[in-house]
């Protein structure tokens, strides 16, 4: 499969940068010129979470429930059940974490078409500190029976995941950050729900990203060409997992990496762990957000502290590499 | 005497939102809005009401202050500094990494700051509980917990449930303080999602309503002594503020919730003029307060 990336895309400073809730927000704005029974939810955060543009334009068809996260959910539910089809958008933290029941009962349970599409998901929420650093919505809305989980690599794919989650006739969520992180995929770069890329070939380890991590690790992989061959996957679709393309790389390679701005509990890596240890057992290193609770800072910072960015992805990798046993 | 001790806190207030201003710019982001409309409020709380102890943060018999709107915590944190908590400086690495000081309350880092916040709604449950222990414990009416709200949160259904336990509870030890300044982040509370009646909301909830001017320092100390009196029923004060208030380009206007002077809206002072514009109407202010206290 070619993915076309951005031309130079491995030079950071020629690549774009923009978040990925931007590209949800220009989505969802796109996705409303043309379905009608689309409406928006919003809890008292649309201008950070980027629910405005399509606010702005559809008033109508927009719904500000002020703060309140439960009813944001519930709200939603009844939308669905009459035939709407609802994006529901706040931070992370609100969206999946206070109203978690209700999003069980009113969405999950009876498969409604519920779109929950996140913005400040990860440390690279920055200064807000940890109350807003969501580390764990990736574990709790993928143990939940039904649900698509959606992870974009950049501002470009959330635009894409965002359109795409309209065709998926269950509840979706889609995780976006707020910092603006490299942009490396382009509106010709092929997106389907479901479906892992395989961004770069490789044969000595599989290292799986999602979210602006999969930039890091195509970084790594060039970095490191001369020393290990790494393939590099980016697995944006976190559930349903793509199992048959995760089983043929380490089927090849025979040892996984993976990385996430997530707590390693529950988070991406454990879906990969949870399939692989009982398929094909392979040696794994998960590299993430270590169970902790971060702190506030730029998101720089959080990111070299907390070993989120190249270099400390890199250093987490090559100890990895070093630890045969 | 009375008025030369309302002069000096109405100072150590406008000093407050001074160093406010500094510390927010200093961090590059924060809040500015709902902090300098609650810093007379901090002020009458830290300097005159509260009983407390900054060199002994978590003596047994200190009043408990509940902060449920954490995002306003930068002004605790500067009132906190001037009564001595911890040294001034300090206020320098708020937002910032290995601070204390973090961007919304860490229970674990500022034991004095009682919880942890920021998810909002969140605080009244917490207070009644604390309000419920301290009976448990033989001790309803001193310490008095203090529970600290603004009207955005009063969006959240927690806050209700809260405010109908502590009436089935009579937790007379305990008042609520509604920052009522009529915004929060996407625009005016009424619009955003309506609250009014608010009295009439609480009092039919079962609970005691008083009102006052959230920036008349005489009348805030006056209201909160009032509602530790009042014993047949929870407390709950709207303290009508502005938001924004001493620094007339952010006054009343919700574009200012969230951002530091720098880094707000424009139509009024240009982005490199809002530090020091306001700083200048604080000054200002301060000079006029100083003027009356001589005269
Ligand atoms: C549960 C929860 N949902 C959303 C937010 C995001 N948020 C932070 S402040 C705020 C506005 C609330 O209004 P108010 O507290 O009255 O703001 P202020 O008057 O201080 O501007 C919102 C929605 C949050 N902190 N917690
Ligand atoms: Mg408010």
């Amino acid at each position: 499969m070619q993915y076309y990336l951005a031309k130079n895309y491995l030079d950071e400073k020629k690549v774009e940068w923009n978040s990925m809730r931007d590209g949800a927000g220009r989505g969802i704005a796109e996705l409303g010129e043309c379905k009608k029974n689309m409406v928006v939810l919003g809890a008292d955060t649309i201008e950070s979470s980027r629910a405005k543009e399509f606010a702005d334009k559809f008033p109508e068809r927009f719904v500000q429930v002020g703060v309140a996260e439960q009813n944001l959910i519930g709200v939603a539910a009844g939308l669905a059940y009459e035939g709407m089809v609802p994006y529901v958008v706040t931070f992370a933290a609100f969206l999946v974490g206070r109203p978690w029941e209700p999003i069980r009962s009113t969405v999950a349970y009876p498969e409604n078409h519920v779109v929950l599409v996140s913005s400040h998901a990860g440390l690279a929420t920055g200064p807000d500190g940890p109350t807003h650093q969501m580390t764990e919505d990736i574990t709790l809305m993928r143990c939940l029976p039904g649900f698509t989980v959606l992870c974009p690599a950049d501002a470009e794919q959330a635009r894409r995941a965002v359109k795409a989650a309209y065709d998926i006739k269950g509840p979706v969520y889609i995780r976006n950050a707020r910092e603006a992180t490299p942009v490396f995929t382009t509106e010709q770069t092929p997106f389907e729900v479901g479906k892992a890329q395989v961004l770069r070939q490789g044969k000595d380890m599989t290292v799986i990203g999602h979210g602006y991590m999969v930039y890091w690790l195509l970084q790594i992989a060039e970095d490191l060409k001369n020393k290990i061959s790494l393939e590099v996957v980016n697995l944006h679709t976190v559930k349903p997992l793509d199992e048959k393309t995760i089983l043929v790389s380490a089927k090849k390679t025979g040892r996984v990496f993976t990385a996430e701005d997530h707590n390693v509990v529950g988070g991406m890596g454990s879906a990969v762990a949870e399939f692989l240890s009982q398929n094909h057992p392979v040696p794994m290193k998960l590299h993430g957000v270590y169970d902790v609770f971060a702190e506030s800072g730029s998101v720089k910072d959080l990111w070299k502290k907390y070993k989120l960015d190249k270099e400390g992805t890199k250093k987490a990798l090559l100890e990895f590499l070093a630890d045969k046993t | 005497m009375r008025r030369v001790s309302i002069a000096k806190l109405e100072q150590k207030a406008n000093e407050i939102r001074q160093d406010l201003i500094e510390t927010l710019v200093e961090a590059g982001s924060g809040h500015s809005a709902g902090p300098l409309g609650m810093a007379d409020i901090f002020t009458a709380l830290y300097f005159c009401v509260l009983k407390h102890d900054p060199k002994r943060p978590r003596w047994p018999e200190r009043d408990r202050l509940i902060l449920s709107n954490g995002h306003i915590v930068p002004v605790r944190y500067v009132a906190m500094a001037h009564a001595g908590y911890f040294p001034k400086k300090e206020l320098k690495t708020f937002r910032k990494i290995h601070s204390n000081l973090e961007g919304h309350p860490s229970f674990k880092k500022i034991p004095a700051l009682e919880t942890s916040s920021g998810p909002l709604g969140e605080g009244l449950s917490q207070a009644c509980g604390f309000a419920l222990a301290l009976r448990m414990q033989g001790r309803p009416f001193s310490p008095y917990v203090w529970c600290l709200t603004s009207d955005g949160e009063h969006d959240e259904g927690m806050t209700w449930e809260a405010a109908m336990l502590a009436a089935k509870y009579r937790l007379s030890n305990l008042t609520v303080v509604v920052d009522r300044n009529n915004i929060q982040i996407d625009g005016y509370t009424e619009d955003i999602m309506p609250l009014e009646p608010l009295r009439e909301k609480y009092e039919a909830f079962g609970w005691r309503v008083l009102e006052m001017n959230g920036h008349d320092m005489e009348e805030i100390i006056s209201t909160l002594e009032e509602s530790k009196a009042i014993q047949e029923a929870p407390v709950c004060i709207i303290a009508n503020t502005i938001p924004g208030k001493g620094v007339k380009f952010m006054e009343h206007r919700y574009e200012w919730h969230g951002v530091p002077p720098g880094k707000g809206p424009e139509d009024v002072v240009p982005r490199a003029e809002q530090v020091q514009e306001a700083l200048r109407e604080l000054r200002a202010l301060g000079e006029k307060i100083e003027a009356v206290d001589h005269d």
